[in-house]
């Protein structure tokens, strides 16, 4: 069950060469499962989804089938978003099958509308992700040249289209509500957030599921080998495998395909190959940079699902596992991370608008050893008065980390100052 | 102002991704466009956009100055994008920085005088697991020693850049086996 390599759901086609043009995609397979979903009827397709255990990918971790089951019955039309705006840094996983395997990506997209009866889809990716967005145009263009896009696709009399959405540079546009505004044509600040927004309410007001591009990539696998099978790959709440992203401190860096629940252990010594010139394991933030940071000894029997990390203290997120060894300043690591919260947050909300460039100045003046004694308590405090008092979860993904460093590492920070 | 033909053909698609009665959500791939052709977005191009869009000259420049890899001056002929963000500085980001800063003369968001290359510090750019990452241009490179650096700045300075690895490397990830 372990190590890389031995479950490829997603990485099956990792690699091989000619797997973004759409006839070597359609002789592996590609599209099979489309055919034999619009042979089933949507709610079953959603219902299949949901037994599977599937949940998302891109760092809430909320069961797919019951997103798509929040669609109201009787409004139409019907959108489907793909979140491919993968920043959250650690986060590099989506960008592989945009790159590798992109009919995968629609496959799984196209089954999503079925499913909930969308016209159209949005594959929003990020503006720095150059390349990635030439496969995808390709992609898209092959699989409407085929009639896997477009009227009566397959014969269903259902039709959909599918278009690209860029964005510009901005961490905010991968939260959902903030996705959607930029789609629209806005700067994309988050939008409040009622119950089973925005699946009732979403792009131009209409209903909208917004997945994460992982997620959607399951799909046509989970249709291939069952939701029984795909449940049993993980824990009990968690079905499948994950795409887990791999960084910082280790001799080998990468992506790499395991079942939800691995060791974390197994990520970083069988996979990774352990710690970087073999130095002692100080931290690790487990699931992207807007997680909780986890002791070395927190971490000692850690397993990479949803309930474990959180029982942890921590998230599993976008499974983004960033490695920092002992030569790593906590402080120093603080600043690095203040500093994206700080470019990125949006402006709307006053607390992180105005905190995140807070804690960014209380951190550097810390780590550069200019700091007195009550910055460290400040920084607390600032955190504090972030968490919990913003529109969207920004201001959580700067306040929690910043906190957690402070509580473990309070050392580290106390060894800079001055009185 | 003048617009290329290249540029309204490209309007003509972008307008076609969306409902007829949506065409302000062409504003953001439009501009991108725009910049892409014209290295930057001058007022001409805002009150351009906003005509085309049908949007308010006020709603454009919301855009303009809220996505940060839009630009209203333009750029060196070679944008330099290095990511600081923790998986890159980790890797070694900031002595990449400090190199990059000394090689050139300039300092984040400056160009070099003979307009060759800007530089400018990225918040993630997406490639954490072959850290340190950049892009040049439109062009992703991973991996990054100072020796590698070098090879593809001059590479660019001699007109004749390096490919990129394009695309993202597998060795030791997935799907291949790890080296022994």
């Amino acid at each position: 069950m372990t190590g890389n390599g031995n479950i490829r759901l997603l990485s099956r086609n990792f690699g091989k060469s000619g797997q973004a043009g759409i006839e070597t995609a359609e002789q592996r397979g590609a599209y099979a499962m489309l055919k034999k979903a619009v042979r089933m009827k949507p709610e079953e397709v959603t219902a299949l989804v949901k037994e599977s255990g599937l949940r998302g990918h891109g760092g809430a971790g909320f069961s797919a089938g019951m997103k798509w089951g929040f669609i109201p019955k009787d409004t139409f039309p019907r959108y489907v978003c793909v979140n491919a705006d993968e920043s959250e840094p650690g986060t590099c996983k989506d960008r592989l099958i945009l790159e590798y395997d992109p009919h995968l990506l629609l496959e799984g997209a196209l089954i999503c509308a079925w499913a909930v009866q969308a016209e159209r889809i949005y594959i929003y990716i990020r503006g720095e992700y150059f390349y990635p967005t030439r496969i995808m145009h390709k992609a898209i263009e092959d699989a409407r040249a085929k009639g896997f896009i477009g009227d009566n696709i397959l014969g269903s009399g259902w039709s959909c289209t599918v278009h690209l959405g860029t964005g510009a540079g901005q961490y905010i546009c991968g939260e959902e509500t903030g996705l959607i505004e930029s789609l629209e044509g806005k700067k994309g600040w988050p939008r409040l957030k009622p119950p089973f927004y925005p699946a009732a309410v979403g792009v131009w007001g209409k209903p909208t599921i917004v997945n994460n591009v992982e997620t959607l990539a399951f799909v046509p696998r989970i249709l291939e080998i069952g939701a029984d099978k795909f449940a049993a790959l993980g824990t009990p709440k968690n079905g499948g495998t994950a795409l887990l992203s791999l960084s910082g401190n280790v001799k080998r860096p990468g992506v790499y395909e395991l079942p939800m629940g691995v060791p974390l252990k197994t990520l970083i010594y069988d996979c990774g190959g352990g710690i970087t010139a073999d130095r002692k394991l100080k931290a690790v933030i487990p699931g992207g940079s807007s997680s909780h940071i986890l002791t070395a000894e927190e971490c000692e029997n850690l397993r990479l699902d949803f309930e474990s990390v959180a029982a942890a203290g921590s998230m599993l997120g976008s499974a983004a596992v960033m490695v920092i060894d002992e030569t790593v300043s906590i402080p120093r690591l603080m600043v690095w991370m203040t500093r994206f919260y700080a470019h990125e947050s949006c402006g709307q909300c006053t607390p992180c608008r105005e905190g995140t460039g807070w804690l960014l100045r209380l951190a550097t003046r810390i780590a550069d050893g200019k700091g007195r004694r009550r910055d460290i308590d400040d920084l607390y405090e600032v955190a504090n008065n972030i968490d919990g008092k913003t529109i969207c979860a920004l201001g959580a993904a700067v306040a929690w980390p910043t906190k957690s460093y402070i509580k473990k590492f309070r050392h580290e920070f106390e060894a800079l100052v001055k009185e | 102002m003048q617009i290329s033909d290249t540029l309204r053909k490209k309007a003509e698609e972008i307008f076609f991704r969306f409902p007829p009665e949506h065409r302000e959500a062409a504003l953001v791939p439009l501009m991108f466009e725009a910049q892409r052709e014209l290295g930057c977005i001058t007022p001409d191009t805002e009150r351009w956009l906003a005509e085309t869009v049908g949007v308010s000259l006020v709603k454009v420049r919301e855009v303009l100055s809220f996505y940060c890899m839009f630009r209203t001056a333009p750029a060196g002929k070679f944008l330099i994008m290095l990511c600081h963000n923790i998986s890159c500085c980790l890797a070694g980001a900031e002595n990449l920085q400090q190199h990059l800063e000394s090689k050139l003369g300039i300092r984040n968001g400056e160009t070099t005088s003979d307009g060759v290359f800007t530089l400018k510090y990225a918040e993630c750019l997406g490639g954490c697991s072959w850290a340190p990452m950049m892009l040049i241009n439109e062009n992703q490179y991973y991996q990054l020693t100072v020796e590698k650096l070098d090879r593809i700045i001059e590479s660019y300075r001699k007109g004749q850049p390096i490919l990129p690895e394009e695309p993202t490397p597998l060795l030791g990830n997935v799907g291949e086996p790890a080296p022994a």
